[in-house]
């Protein structure tokens, strides 16, 4: 494992209004691994997800103060947000496939970013599909609307969209909390294939599934990471007290 | 308490009630008679409706069959007080399609560009300005509209395209302002009722706010759009006021846009007043041509919201 | 600020999107303005207590007598489709059975009656109850075809508040032992009152502007008109004027007084429909 890190985070303190719910955050998140989020619910995960594409920009008055690095460029100065969005990119908890085909739900990221000829579009779509290993579900009905998949289908379709735009990170906020359990398992099958080529951060609820797919694990509370190491020894060693109570089931 | 829950699920107390209360009688007899009340007040829209398509078809169908319908839908003469009459009332739905596309190709496109930007651009304080304004749009009357067009835009149109003012392009004109709120309101709410996810999706690939916009929730609020533009033609056909003050009003085929055209609804509120025997009935198939299309207009956008629930 | 410039920069297309959305909003707010802008400007001069005689003449217009017989017009069509309208809003909400064939098909008749135009309101009138009532051309006549033309406002407005009221106020009556009626009227149509009224005050800015769908019905003199007479709206006698082409002047002065009453109505019903959102709020 290389010992790069792809995201570098570090003092980061996030207001909503008055309301401080990200406090005094600083992690490094390593190229070409699995890291996982975990924490109960509130506690600050999901938010800190959405700063790496800045997603966070969409909510008024949330106030973010600190640093955040993606290759050493400082990611709200330095890299213009289309681009760093490009980079980074997200699948949400619950599926968002447009109402349009399945085409063009995957082409819509490299048709925004340019690519105009057909051949080439084709050719990104199949890509995107094999590696989200649902090509051959839906290469018979790639005309047919995105919406006519099962939700299990849809949550890789997002997987396989958010591909098509060649990111280099890829944020998953919950991705499995909708689907039922093959389908889950078939997305951290997914995981575990994807992060070969490209730096995954994942926030579940479910510990299980951390164990499962991830590298690393964060364990947040109240807004704060009380403690970050390998995910074995978050599970079966861990230092801090209250991930320890956590662990063992106490918060739920 | 036993009485509320039965009056919960049946809207009426029952029987059983009445025998040991004996007051309930008046009072069951007066929940009867109201509920009774409520429902024929609810079958007053459709008796209206039976009865307004009953009189126009009644009465202007034997009239258009009189004339010949051929000869009345495709006739490009309108003479009724000639020696000689003639109805035909082609120029007059060619003045209305003109008119009415002139509308939509200004009203339509200003107007679902203000609903996007009262939907996802506008800041909040700013809202509270052009919203009202829309609104009040759509109260102003059509007459105010077409004194408006007349002493104003029916001057300027003189100067720059010559003619005589009262023109295609005057009307056009008049009327896509007056079709702006029907747009607007209608597109806003469609837009606002897209899943905020889908624009949120397309943020997270890269998209500008723009593009999200324009390419994933524009799309998908397309159905109400298309309601919206419906209900806009609907309301540019069934204009009359403000069109009678400014389109020139003459029963002819025009050549260009600077011409002045009559439209079905100016032929009827010109010539209803003085008119008799076939003029009359004339004019009532007149009416009923317009009827008939704003019937299928009807139909068309209850095609469109069906599809979208 | 420069992060968007940035953007922009790399996305021109989005940045000329941007304007098209603005320069469109602006012309929709700036032909609003100078709309009301010139009427203003244009008729406020003419207003004189001329204007406001109790009698019209050609040498001397007076709009006072197409005034009262508005309020005329006003309270006869609303006399007969208020009622009308709330207690079909009454049946459709509190009475009948959520996605019913009534529920539908009135529905779709007051789509309908929305969607037709004032001019075939105007035959209609003079059809109905011009000849085959005998009420010949006259107020009443006028009166009822608006009254119709109306009834979809106040139905659909009607139906909107009802629904916003909370079950909870239904069911809490229901517990004290009230029976439907009583519920609905002591209960139910005091909570929806303002969306009721707010749908009433826009109906009367509809009857203030008609035109087309009183020239056969009501007819043009300008006089006061007793019911069963022929007499003028204010909107009608305003055709009159700038048809005419001799009184200009009045009938700026006129389109003032309409524009005025019909943007304080407007105002009116959006202030009294934004007070039940706010309480409903609360609640």
């Amino acid at each position: 494992m290389s010992n790069k890190y792809k995201i570098e985070i570090s003092d980061v303190n996030l207001h909503y209004g008055t309301f401080q719910a990200l406090t005094d955050i600083n992690l490094n998140i390593p190229e070409r691994q699995v890291m996982s989020f975990i924490g109960p619910s509130g506690c600050g995960k999901s938010t800190l997800l959405k700063c790496l594409n800045r997603m966070n920009d969409l909510i008024e008055n949330c106030k973010i103060e600190g640093q955040f690095l993606l290759d050493g460029q400082d990611m709200y100065r330095d890299i213009e947000v289309t681009s760093l969005r490009k980079r980074v990119g997200m699948v949400f908890q619950k599926s968002n496939l447009f109402p349009m085909s399945i085409y063009d739900n995957i082409a819509y990221g490299p048709r925004t970013h340019g690519i105009k000829k057909r051949s080439e579009l084709d050719e990104i779509v199949e890509t995107c599909l094999k590696q989200a290993a649902i090509w051959d579900e839906c290469k018979d009905r790639l005309k047919k609307s995105a919406l006519g998949m099962s939700g299990g289908q849809q949550q890789r379709l997002c997987i396989a969209r958010a591909l098509a735009v060649k990111p280099e990170v890829i944020l998953m906020d919950e991705p499995t909390s909708a689907l039922d359990p093959i389908s889950t398992q078939k997305v951290e099958e997914l995981c575990v294939e994807l992060k070969r080529k490209y730096t995954i951060v994942i926030v579940t609820h479910n510990m299980q599934q951390a164990m499962r797919i991830a590298d690393r694990t964060a364990f947040f509370l109240h807004g704060k990471i009380e403690e970050e190491s390998t995910t074995d020894r978050i599970f079966n060693n861990p230092q801090n007290e209250k991930t320890q109570e956590y662990i063992g089931g106490q918060f739920g | 308490m036993k009485n509320a829950a039965e009056t919960l699920s049946t809207p009426l107390p029952l029987a059983a009630d009445r025998s040991r209360k004996p007051h309930f009688s008046v009072r069951t007899f007066r929940e009867y008679f109201m509920q009774g009340v409520f429902l024929l007040s609810a079958c007053i829209s459709i008796l209206c409706v039976a009865v307004i398509c009953f009189y126009m078809f009644a009465k202007g169908c034997p009239a258009i069959a009189k004339i010949g319908v051929f000869e009345f839908l495709t006739g490009t003469d309108w003479f009724p007080t000639n020696t000689v009459a003639s109805y035909g009332i082609f120029p007059m739905i060619v003045g209305s399609i003109y008119v009415t596309a002139g509308a939509i190709i200004i009203g339509v496109p200003t107007g679902l560009l203000t609903a996007v930007f009262l939907s996802k651009f506008c800041p909040k304080k700013l809202y509270k300005i052009v919203l009202p304004a829309v609104n009040l749009l759509a109260g102003i009357p059509s007459i105010v509209y077409g004194f408006f067009g007349l002493v104003v835009v029916v001057p300027i149109v003189r100067s720059l395209f010559g003619g005589n003012g009262n023109s295609i392009i005057t009307a056009s004109f008049i009327l896509g302002i007056m079709i702006l709120p029907t747009v607007i309101g209608m597109s806003e709410s469609s837009l606002n009722a897209v899943p905020k996810e889908y624009y949120e999706g397309s943020l997270a690939l890269g998209a500008t706010h723009e593009r999200s916009v324009m390419r994933v929730v524009f799309p998908a609020a397309k159905s109400g759009i298309c309601a919206a533009i419906v209900l806009a033609v609907g309301r540019a056909v069934g204009e009359t006021m403000a069109v009678v003050m400014i389109a020139g009003n003459q029963a002819r085929l025009p050549d260009s846009l600077t011409d002045g055209v009559r439209t079905l609804t100016a032929n009827i509120v010109l010539e209803m007043g003085y008119a008799s025997g076939l003029h009359y009935d004339a004019l009532l198939g007149t009416g009923v041509v317009l009827f008939v299309f704003i019937l299928l207009l009807n139909v068309l956008l209850s095609v469109i919201t069906r599809k979208s629930h | 600020m420069e992060q968007q410039l940035k953007t922009y920069k790399a996305h021109p297309l989005s940045l000329v999107l941007k304007i098209l959305v603005w320069a469109a909003a602006a012309l929709t707010v700036a032909v609003f303005l100078i709309l009301v802008g010139y009427i203003l400007v244009r008729g406020v001069p003419y207003l004189s207590t001329g204007l406001f005689k109790t009698t019209s003449t050609v040498d001397e217009v007076s709009v006072l007598p197409s005034i009262v017989n508005t309020l005329k017009m006003v309270g006869i069509a609303l006399l007969v489709a208020g009622p009308l309208g709330i207690f079909s809003a009454i049946y459709l909400v509190e009475y009948a059975k959520k996605g019913s064939k009534v529920v539908k098909v009135v529905g779709l008749a007051t789509q309908t009656l929305s969607g037709i135009p004032s001019i075939i309101y105007g035959i209609f009138g003079s059809m109905f109850f011009v000849t085959t009532l005998a009420w010949r051309l006259s107020i009443l006549s006028g009166a009822f075809t608006l009254a119709i033309m109306i009834l979809p406002i106040i139905i659909t407005s009607s139906e909107e508040a009802l629904k916003s009221v909370s079950d909870s106020f239904r069911e809490g009556s229901f517990g004290l032992g009230a029976g439907k009626l009583r519920t609905v009227f002591v209960v139910v149509l005091p909570s929806a009152i303002s969306g009721i009224l707010s749908g009433i005050i826009l109906a009367i800015g509809r009857i203030v502007g008609e035109t087309a769908a009183l020239i056969f019905t009501a007819g043009t003199i300008t006089k006061f008109a007793g019911l069963s007479d022929s007499g003028s709206t204010l909107a009608v006698q305003m055709y009159n004027l700038s048809n005419e082409g001799l009184h200009m002047n009045e009938a700026s002065a006129s389109a003032v007084v309409l524009l005025v009453t019909v943007i304080l109505l407007n105002s009116l019903a959006s202030f009294v429909g934004n007070r039940i959102k706010k309480s409903s709020g609360e609640q």
